[in-house]
């Protein structure tokens, strides 16, 4: 038991350090600042450029977010202040649902419904032509993804705040919404923050689905209308002619460790802050 | 007055409305998938592997995908139970007391969760290479069980944690060593455990970025473990990305068996986390 144990804790290192001593070899060729920084893909040439993948990640990322937050705060409020508990019962399986369906339905789904969104509803008012496939699509995709994240995590958080709290705003005669943007938000802040970070690494590696919708194309979107191409799409997408081209693996890899540095920043960060609040709440 | 009623008003009305976004992606999502897909199911979809030309349209289906999702989903939680119990019986069992301990593994397990499919499918491919391995169903396994165990250490975990600690501590007063009280808890979680299979079970099915490295692709049913295995997610990226209209309405029909599998694992496991919970003393 103690050997499972340990072993499987330490995997988080050896997946560090196996990522890590992969991209030794590219790492020897440029330096970090140098694979970070430059937007010269040109793999045949030795030539590694990271900057037009990180800048798609952060686009499609924040995309999401932007669509999802809003709109997963007012939900979770709905349903933690405002629904019937009978509406409650009703409605909160089907988020579950929703986290359960795999990325690869969410991205035919972008492919058969937003895709064709984005090009027909959406981008004729903004842009001459667009074929669909853009952050924007990605970042529709991914908010819907997040969804059940944020709304569960937000829920849960709203859950622990004590009810004497808001009893007291409400008997001063504030109205439930007062007592939301006062109160409630005030105390919840950490854990809504924590969700967000949460929902950011999530959206962050998310691959299949963003791959499918997001045109793949290595320049640094300057519109959401734009083609873009995330990290984890570059690693997924290449992984065919990797080994036929010195150093490419390598590179490849130095995408998956740079994902991995990210992702684990962001979920040690909030789930710091999570276990801190039902610590106290146990307290 | 009237402004702030107006106020809230709104913002019921706002909220409301994201509510049914939020709720409704998911029948949007079934809709499109059901709409798109049943036009293009068939028996032979589920009963047959790719014939000749099938990926220029012709005969065949994708019983090979499903097998191999089958076996990688079911041989990942396999090994991932094997793994995961013991450990969510050691930090809940021997390390009582130890909260500093059990936080940290706790949090360890929820990082390891929050880290996504591609890593583990990229860090399969590295364990592969490492052992001189090929793409096959062992790859695909292996992967897929890094993938799943944290999910089913957290589960098994919270499933632990219900069980009342006088029953522990009973079972320890009449002598029973910690083995012997884990058994005694152990039989108390059956459905708990059922729920984790079902939560891993799914999860392993759906994933692509994880198998996508390691599992390789196959027209047959793979016989052993060291053959390449399709997987349903990956036979539906690959048919979506053709040109010819029958194999893209394959994938739709393949997007809907997929669908229609893993709503039927989330309901029952839903079903099962509510009896759990309705019986928690």
């Amino acid at each position: 038991m103690l050997v499972f144990t340990l072993a499987s804790v330490s995997l988080v290192i050896i997946i560090g350090i196996g990522l890590y001593y992969r991209s030794i070899p590219v790492l020897n060729n440029s330096s970090w600042g140098q694979l970070l920084s430059s937007s010269v893909w040109k793999p045949m040439k030795g030539l590694f450029g990271f900057y037009p993948f990180i800048m798609g990640t952060l686009w499609v990322t924040a995309i999401s977010i932007i669509i999802a937050l809003p709109l997963c705060l007012l939900t979770s409020f709905y349903l933690s202040e405002y629904a019937h508990t009978r509406i409650k019962r009703v409605l909160i399986p089907f988020v579950n649902l929703l986290s359960g369906i795999p990325p690869v339905i969410f991205g035919v789904w972008g492919v058969l419904f937003i895709v064709p969104f984005v090009q027909n509803q959406i981008a004729p008012h903004f842009v001459e032509f667009s074929t669909g496939y853009s952050v924007l699509a990605g970042g529709l995709v991914l908010a819907v993804m997040i969804f059940p994240l944020i709304v569960s995590i937000v829920n849960e958080v709203l859950n622990t705040i004590p009810q004497e709290l808001k009893d007291a705003s409400l008997a001063l005669g504030a109205t439930k919404w007062e007592t939301i943007k006062k109160v409630t938000i005030r105390k919840a802040l950490p854990g809504i923050v924590a969700a967000t970070v949460l929902a950011i690494s999530r959206a962050f590696g998310e691959t299949i689905a963003v791959l499918m919708v997001c045109g793949n194309n290595a320049i640094v979107p300057h519109s959401v209308f734009d083609a873009g191409y995330p990290l984890p799409a570059l690693i997924a997408n290449n992984y065919g002619e990797m080994m036929s081209i010195p150093l490419y693996d390598s590179a490849l890899m130095f995408a998956a460790l740079l994902l991995f540095i990210i992702i684990l920043l962001f979920n040690v960060i909030s789930r710091i802050i999570l276990n801190r609040l039902e610590r106290n709440l146990a307290g | 007055m009237i402004k702030r009623k107006l106020e809230e008003l709104f913002i019921k009305i706002l909220m409301i409305i994201a509510t049914i976004i939020v709720v409704g992606s998911f029948f949007l999502i079934v809709g499109t998938i059901f709409s798109k897909g049943v036009p293009y199911m068939s028996w032979d979809m589920i009963s047959k592997i790719p014939g000749g030309g099938f990926y220029i349209g012709k005969e065949g289906g994708v019983l090979n995908a499903i097998i191999g999702s089958l076996y990688v989903a079911g041989g990942a939680t396999i090994l991932g139970l094997i793994i995961s119990i013991p450990v969510a019986i050691f930090i809940n069992m021997y390390l009582t007391g130890k909260n500093f301990i059990t936080d940290i593994l706790r949090t360890v397990f929820d990082v390891l969760f929050g880290i996504p499919s591609i890593v583990y499918g990229a860090f399969g491919f590295l364990i592969m290479v490492y052992f001189g391995l090929r793409t096959s169903l062992l790859g695909g396994i292996i992967a897929v069980t890094l993938l799943v165990i944290p999910l089913l250490v957290r589960t098994l975990d919270e499933v632990i944690r219900t069980v009342p600690g006088e029953l522990r501590d009973a079972a320890l007063s009449l002598g029973s060593t910690r083995w012997e009280t884990a058994k005694v808890v152990l039989r108390q979680i059956r459905p708990g455990i059922f729920t984790a299979i079902l939560l891993s079970f799914g999860r392993g099915i759906g994933d692509v970025a994880s198998v996508l490295f390691t599992a390789g692709f196959s027209d047959n049913i793979p016989t052993s473990l060291h053959e390449p295995a399709a997987t349903l997610p990956l036979a539906i990226f690959f048919q979506l990305g053709s040109p010819v209209e029958e194999v893209q309405g394959r994938a739709y029909a393949s997007a809907l068996i997929l669908t229609i599998v893993v709503l039927i694992i989330t309901v029952l496991s839903e079903i099962l986390i509510k009896k759990f919970s309705k019986h928690k003393i």
